[in-house]
């Protein structure tokens, strides 16, 4: 219990470092998210696979790959891709290091992985309007992307709160991944104060305790935003 | 103001449109009865492209639809459509559901487009709904609603598809008396209805389709009271 007291604050940064860290993959994830979710129900069949390929990737494989690809995988290819320039057209290195500081790394996984979840949500709340109120848009004279920007996309914004809430949820929890490649979130500090007080039961406990207070009280919060925008719109 | 012209429409295997010819003159009001199945409604809808034609030629106001150089949103200013289901935008006011079209499309500023969408609402009865929410509204209050986000565009002609079928019976009288005074008015207009007593009250000409194909036309009374053709003859004496 002592020991718990002794480190609390050290976890909790930790805890701080979890939430940001999701706070910003999920942000980033809704600006790809939204791209790809588009670009799939782009009548360009090329941009719609496009999407499609990067959708299927992220969600097909699991995070924990992703962020040893992106941390380990990505500098040793840069590498590799120096050394070839070099050797064969006697490109100078571009850099002397590939090495990606470990928050981008972390950022940059977590980011794609959440924006392939994110474009799923995007493209089935835009499907979920009714074809009614695209064909209402445009037989006012809106072009398809006044129609989208005016009317369905506001209307499937409101749609997606409650799914957008869950995959921040899951995201959060999925940050404790980043702790393989030594990223110091919650879960990772943990393990250090395991390390050196070896205190296993409690240290994890606690760790445990502070990511279902993280994640109680935001699925409560989507809870209740989903609560008033049902009162609110009855007749979706 | 509308021609067709050898209009086709098919849906894969499926053909809905067989050939139609049709003219719609400025001011009529032309009223396509049929049964279900028939094509009217797609019919209608190709009228402002919300289906593509698979051949034939479609004219509003002398613009050609299947010009590749025609621009569409320009046309569908011209033409207002009302829906069965209304499709009001339920994330906008009954107001803004109207002003969104002069806004958006036709750039008017917010306070113009504001008093052409509360001269509409009056028109429609509804001035004391401006600041209601669609599901606020009933069925027919809502149609209404969707008839003057039509007009706010200040259409030459205006479209309607089945326009009271999916409302309660008690709720059809409203409409149709709105529309009544649109054609009062001179708006020319194209009703796909199954409201036999407004198509021989307000219709100038009446138009039964089966089939995809156009079987009998003419003035309402003489359809209704003497059709020469046997499938007229016999959908007429299902429904009436």
């Amino acid at each position: 219990m002592e020991t718990v007291i002794r480190t609390f604050p050290v976890l909790l940064v930790g805890a701080g470092i979890t939430l940001g860290i999701t706070l910003i993959s999920v942000a980033n994830g809704c600006v790809l998210g939204l791209i790809a979710g588009l670009a799939r129900l782009s009548k360009r069949r090329f941009l719609s696979f496009l999407a499609t390929c990067y959708v299927d990737f992220f969600r097909g494989t699991p995070l924990l790959v992703q962020i040893l690809i992106v941390y380990f995988g990505i500098p040793y290819l840069l590498d590799a891709l120096q050394k070839y320039l070099m050797a064969h057209y006697g490109i100078p290195r571009l850099f002397s290091s590939t090495d990606i500081p470990r928050f981008w790394a972390a950022v940059l996984a977590c980011s794609l992985n959440s924006g392939a979840y994110i474009a799923e949500i995007f493209r089935a709340g835009v499907q979920s309007i009714e074809r009614g109120q695209m064909e209402a848009a445009r037989s006012l004279g809106m072009t398809h992307s006044q129609a989208m920007r005016y009317v369905i996309l506001p209307q499937a914004f409101r749609r997606i709160i409650p799914p957008l809430g869950n995959e921040f949820i899951a995201m959060l929890k999925d940050t404790s991944l980043l702790s393989v490649i030594g990223f110091e979130e919650l879960l990772r500090r943990g393990q250090l104060i395991v390390g050196e007080t070896f205190a296993v039961f409690e240290i994890y406990i606690t760790v445990a305790f502070l990511y279902l207070i993280m994640t109680l009280s935001f699925s409560r919060l989507v809870d209740y935003t989903e609560r008033r925008l049902k009162t609110r719109d009855r007749s979706y | 103001m509308i021609e067709v012209i050898d209009l086709c429409k098919s849906f894969g295997q499926l053909e809905v449109l067989r050939h139609v010819n049709m003219r719609v003159a400025e001011g009529e009001v032309v009223c396509i009865i049929g049964p279900s199945g028939s094509g009217k409604s797609t019919l209608l809808r190709c009228l402002n492209l919300l289906e593509q034609p698979t051949g034939g030629e479609v004219i509003i106001d002398g613009v050609s639809l299947m010009d590749k150089k025609t621009n569409i949103n320009e046309v569908r200013q011209k033409v207002g459509m009302v829906f069965q289901l209304f499709n009001l935008f339920p994330h906008k006011t009954a107001l803004e559901n109207i002003t969104m079209g002069p806004i958006k499309v036709k750039r008017m500023s917010k306070q113009a487009a504001e008093e052409l969408g509360r001269t509409l609402l009056a028109k429609v009865g509804l001035s004391d709904k401006a600041d209601v929410y669609p599901h606020q509204l009933s069925g027919g209050q809502q149609q209404r609603v969707a008839i003057a986000r039509a007009l706010a565009m200040q259409p030459k002609v205006m479209l309607f598809d089945e326009p009271t079928s999916a409302l309660d019976p008690e709720m059809v009288g409203e409409v149709l008396a709105v529309m009544k005074d649109l054609a009062r008015e001179g708006m020319t207009m194209v009703v796909v209805t199954h409201e036999m007593g407004f198509a021989r009250e307000v219709g100038d000409r009446v138009i039964f389709l089966d089939e995809g194909r156009i079987v009998e036309e003419g003035k309402p009374h003489e359809i209704f009271s003497q059709p020469r053709e046997e499938r007229t003859r016999a959908f007429l004496s299902k429904i009436l």
